[in-house]
């Protein structure tokens, strides 16, 4: 049991840019760990021969036509933007 | 110590459909900023995409004319990563089932004949484009970019000169171009390069540590970049440093590599596979079907010319570099122009315009029935060398027929000798200083008294004819 340690959840946690004290971490360590081991169940069962699924339904070669249709009105594509600058959303420094 | 440089490229290369790879947003550049934008690829919560049907043509294309095996079964990842330019925090991606894999391409350069191998070449959506605002200190986000679909073409570690690194852009460029999957302009950004590069010592198996050079935004800074980093590398290693692996910025303006960030480990980007989208099963009459649209590629059409025409190699390899060149070369000598004419022309006069002018042949007036026309006229004595050029001057900035040219403009070449006799004999009379210049063996004197004869006749005289002309008048005095 608990195969998942502290570390690897402050790491997900910082990939999510998401900030926990430590004692939610604490929690989410035991929380993970029991998730984890529930769905081990299905390690018990044998899927040598059987390929990996991505899909539940069988459905393929979902594909559109190269069609350009109308997009949306500027404002409206701004419309959620906290904030916006000349057309364009303007989000906090980031130099690369 | 001796070092051998191991390169890597990775390229991405925007393809030219009409619409985004996941929704119909238009593709085209240059639009007023977030013009082009949808709740699909503006990452609103509860859409759908569908992938567009001509992207993936044109991956499996791509990947044909590279070499490379098509997946039966491919399939689309989530990569996830925060930066601004991507709205959803996700890219759609292909991370274990790329399109295609083990291709190559062949380069020439510096004389020696290579395979450079392709590791895999997969589809994804691009990004948005960011500007820096220096008054706000913020950022600014276009999102008319986000969702164009890219094909991303994985190098092997097989290059080891910047030269080849050079050979092998120009090679790619070139197919990529030559199957219409895209215009491949670095300055609009449809074409992008990354590199990496590492040393090891001469004959160590193992891969030194790699650096990754950004902001590559052209052949030659790719090349310059290359041989900057091989230098900086060597110097580290040779005064018994380390190389850190990292990703450092090419700057321009210093012509020098400047470290962005160390990277530790791998960066972590959980692919998972897309929920959203089905697997795609490419079959063999699909395959078919986009290798039927492959048109002749550069190496062949190259070898045509030689045989054929007997085209020089090297300038075989200069008409079939772009395919619109090696269009108009075709359709000119379709239409009657003489092959070697053609190639000189076009890899002399019609270069120099475009590259004075910074411009693609697509954009010249001239048409290649023009071109031809006015190498017959060339050919049949109408007009001269030098009269061809005006010719030409007019036909590249607007266009027309070289026979009407000529006729409108009063260049047809003089070769009747009573007329040209009489300008010679006049010259000559008017210029005894040269006459005895030249019999003093001054050979310049000559050339002054041809000279006169082309200004007196507005250029439009036989050169030959007036050579012979004065050569006589000379000896007769």
């Amino acid at each position: 049991m608990s195969k998942i340690t502290k570390e690897q959840v402050e790491h997900v946690a910082d990939l999510a840019r998401l900030s926990f004290t430590e004692t939610e971490i604490e929690d989410f360590t035991n929380q993970m760990s029991k998730v984890i081991d529930y769905a081990e169940v299905l390690n018990e069962l044998d899927t040598e021969n059987v390929e990996p699924t991505t899909h539940v339904m069988d459905v393929r070669n979902v594909l559109r036509e190269d069609n350009v249709k109308p997009s949306l009105q500027r404002e409206e594509a701004l419309k959620n933007a906290p904030k916006q600058k000349d057309g364009q959303f303007e989000v906090p420094s980031v130099l690369d | 110590m001796k070092f051998e440089t191991i390169i890597g490229l990775e390229v991405h290369s925007e393809l030219k459909t009409n619409s985004k790879i996941f929704c119909g947003c238009s593709t085209a550049f240059g639009a007023p900023p977030n013009t082009h934008t949808c709740p699909i690829c503006l990452g609103h919560p509860g859409v759908l995409p569908v992938l567009n049907q001509r992207a993936v043509d044109y991956a499996i294309k791509a990947a044909v004319a590279l070499n490379c095996e098509i997946a039966e079964e491919t399939k689309f990842d989530r990569k996830n990563y925060f930066y601004p330019d991507n709205p959803k925090a996700y890219q759609i991606s292909q991370f274990d089932k790329p399109v295609g894999e083990n291709g190559w391409i062949e380069i020439e350069v510096d004389g020696y004949k290579k395979r450079i191998g392709i590791t895999r070449i997969h589809l994804e959506e691009d990004a948005g484009k960011l500007t820096h605002d220096d008054y706000d200190d913020a950022s600014l986000v276009d999102f008319n970019r986000v969702g164009t679909p890219l094909i991303e073409i994985v190098s092997e570690p097989d290059i080891r000169t910047p030269n080849e690194a050079y050979a092998y852009l120009e090679k790619l460029k070139a197919i990529l171009q030559y199957t219409e999957v895209s215009d491949c302009k670095m300055e609009e950004g449809s074409l992008r390069c990354d590199a990496n590069i590492s040393l090891r010592p001469a004959g160590q198996e193992e891969f030194g540590t790699k650096a990754e050079l950004k902001n590559l935004n052209s052949f030659t800074n790719v090349q310059k970049g290359l041989t900057f980093e091989e230098k900086r590398q060597a110097e580290v290693l040779l005064s018994g440093g380390e190389i850190l692996q990292e990703t450092r910025r090419w700057n321009e303006e210093k012509k020098e590599t400047i470290l962005m960030r160390i990277k530790e480990g791998s960066d972590d980007y959980r692919y998972f596979p897309e929920p959203d989208l089905v697997n795609l099963y490419i079959d063999h009459e699909w395959i078919e079907r986009v290798r039927e649209g492959i048109p002749e590629l550069p190496d062949a059409r190259k070898q045509r010319y030689i045989n054929e025409w007997n085209i020089p190699a090297y300038d075989a390899g200069v008409l079939t570099q772009t395919k619109a060149m090696a269009d108009f070369f075709e359709e000119s000598v379709a239409v009657g122009a003489d092959a070697k004419q053609a190639a000189n022309w076009l890899m002399g006069e019609v270069n120099a315009y475009l590259n004075s002018e910074g411009i693609e042949i697509e954009e010249i007036k001239m048409t290649p029935n023009g071109l031809a026309g006015m190498i017959k006229l060339i050919e049949d004595g109408t007009i001269s060398g030098k009269i061809a050029k005006k010719v030409f001057n007019e036909m590249m900035k607007n266009g027309g027929e070289a026979k009407q040219i000529v006729e409108d403009k009063g260049l047809v070449q003089i070769s009747d000798e009573g007329q040209l006799k009489a300008i010679v004999d006049n010259i000559l009379d008017n210029n005894q200083q040269s006459i005895e210049d030249f019999k003093n063996g001054k050979d310049k004197a000559f050339g002054f008294l041809v000279g006169q004869a082309m200004k007196e006749t507005k250029g439009k005289a036989n050169p030959q004819v007036i050579n012979k002309l004065i050569k006589e008048g000379l000896e007769s005095r």
